[in-house]
């Protein structure tokens, strides 16, 4: 079992439904979120290509948070599902600083919070609350080391990319682009 | 041209736009550390050279400083956590990954050590203090410690060598470790933080030393110590340049950046230079007062710290 996630940039609009769905899920203090949607613009004018993409924790095989973590709060559970234990985090912040994605915060309350895939929907047979709300349905949620799964042939059969893959993390939230 | 913003009008306490997780009790405690370890590391090497009698500044009068700047230091880093109350949660475990663990264990073998090292030499430093709050007489139970202490000295020696380069090392790894800020992403800065804590500890047995000989000796070591420094500043800029897009935007802020006048300035040149300069012409016969080179040489260290934790977490990995 990995679990991974596959974003269709062709077909994102960048409403911010997935972040919206996220705070709601996850009780994710005002101010804060757990994903959120880049706009990057390329070119010059008149040839600009716009891509739109929702991004969040990676949940990277060579998880950097993981490995600097000094009191194993920051682990990967069954899946590939980069989880942190509240009240094992001390708040010293070396996971955010190892983050080449920025996308840990720290909580109001101290301890460090991020994108868990929704675990806790997806113990009960939910999807994440970002691919279940998403209206322009760009994103797809599944196992890849089923060959048979919706995201392994998505990533068989479409162009794709994962964020800074120079970071060496190995990350797991792919964008078709 | 290529232009990236948040559209969910992302902006989180500390991370956007750019990290401020680690503040100045990390630059604090790094500096600390360092002196600490550097001091230490210049006691149990020249009581293990059976020079305690020549050099008694460095092996005793200075070891009163780890103690306090190791726990002055620790206070700093549960300041800076902002879970504190799960803080014994770092001794639930050993992450040999996790630089930040190994600092921890090593920090808890290492002030309590420093504190029994200095207490070896109570009676022989601090009569004076001991007529006054009668220690031993109050507490019967130090005498027999005292005595075990000193009769030990050579072994807590022993330990105190590679403990304090670990923890020398560490305050750099720290840093370096983190693949994520390209500024820190040097394996040069481990070595780099180790002699500039060193370089550090030898001025302060300087500043405190009354025998000529022994400043003379802490001078020569203090000078060795910059030139090491200065070329491994060389290596660790020379690095940035044959790295990738992240480390040469990176090396921007030292060069030619917001931080060029900290760094070069204060850091290079006033904390290193000079001070280099000043601990030579002393050494080849003129008089100079060595309080000026050293003082230089500590706050350069300080300032060097705080450069490196606040200029590396403006760096990040571009996509």
């Amino acid at each position: 079992m990995r679990y991974a996630m596959v974003i269709d940039t062709l077909k994102c609009v960048g409403c911010s439904d997935c972040v919206v769905a996220c705070q709601t899920e996850n009780d994710v203090p005002i101010g804060y979120c757990r994903d959120w949607i880049t706009e990057t613009v390329n070119g010059s004018y008149p040839n600009l290509d716009l891509e739109l993409k929702s991004e969040r924790c990676n949940h990277c095989d060579n998880a950097p948070c993981v490995r600097c973590c000094p009191t194993g709060a920051s682990h990967t559970v069954d899946g590939g599902i980069v989880m942190v234990t509240e009240n094992e985090c001390i708040g010293c912040g070396a996971c955010i600083e190892s983050c080449p994605y920025d996308a840990r915060y720290q909580h109001p309350d101290g301890y460090v919070d991020k994108c868990t895939f929704c675990h806790h929907r997806l113990e009960k047979g939910q999807l994440p609350a970002c691919v279940s709300v998403c209206p322009t349905k760009c994103m797809y949620f599944g196992d890849l080391d089923n060959p048979n799964s919706e995201v392994s042939q998505l990533l068989k059969n479409r162009k794709h990319k994962t964020l800074a893959p120079e970071a060496g993390t190995d990350p797991h939230v792919f964008y078709l682009i | 041209m290529q232009e990236e913003l948040f559209t969910s009008g992302r902006h989180i306490p500390n991370i956007d736009p750019s990290l401020q997780i680690w503040h100045w009790p990390i630059s604090l405690y790094l500096f600390l550390g360092g002196l600490a370890a550097g001091i230490l590391f210049f006691a149990a090497l020249f009581y293990l050279m059976g020079k305690d009698k020549e050099y008694p500044t460095a092996v005793k009068v200075a070891t009163i400083i780890p103690p306090i700047a190791l726990s002055i230091g620790l206070l700093a880093l549960v300041y800076d956590l902002t879970h504190k109350l799960y803080t014994w949660q770092l001794y639930m475990s050993f992450r040999i990954e996790s630089p930040m663990s190994w600092g921890a264990w090593v920090l808890l073998i290492v002030t309590p050590l420093s504190m029994l090292w200095v207490f070896s030499y109570y009676s022989e430093l601090y009569p004076k203090l001991e007529q006054k709050i009668q220690l031993f007489k109050k507490f019967k139970f130090l005498v027999p410690v005292e005595i075990f202490l000193q009769e030990n000295r050579k072994y807590m020696a022993y330990a105190l060598i590679p403990l304090t380069l670990i923890l020398g090392v560490y305050t750099g790894i720290l840093l370096s470790a983190f693949n994520a800020r390209p500024l820190w992403n040097n394996a040069i800065l481990g070595p780099l933080f180790l002699v500039s804590g060193l370089s550090t500890g030898a001025a302060t047995i300087i500043l405190l030393s009354k025998s000529v000989k022994e400043k003379h000796m802490f001078g020569k070591i203090d000078l060795a110590l910059i030139i090491v420094e200065l070329a491994l500043i060389v290596h660790m800029i020379m690095g940035y340049y044959a790295g990738s897009q992240v480390q040469l935007e990176a090396v921007q802020l030292l060069v030619g950046g917001e931080f060029t006048l900290m760094f070069f300035g204060f850091v290079v040149i006033l904390g290193l230079i000079i001070p280099a300069a000043l601990e030579f012409i002393e050494l080849i016969g003129f008089k100079i007062p060595v309080i000026v080179p050293a003082l230089l040489v500590i706050l350069g260290g300080l300032i060097f710290r705080f450069v490196m934790v606040e200029a590396g977490q403006l760096t990040r990995f571009l996509y």
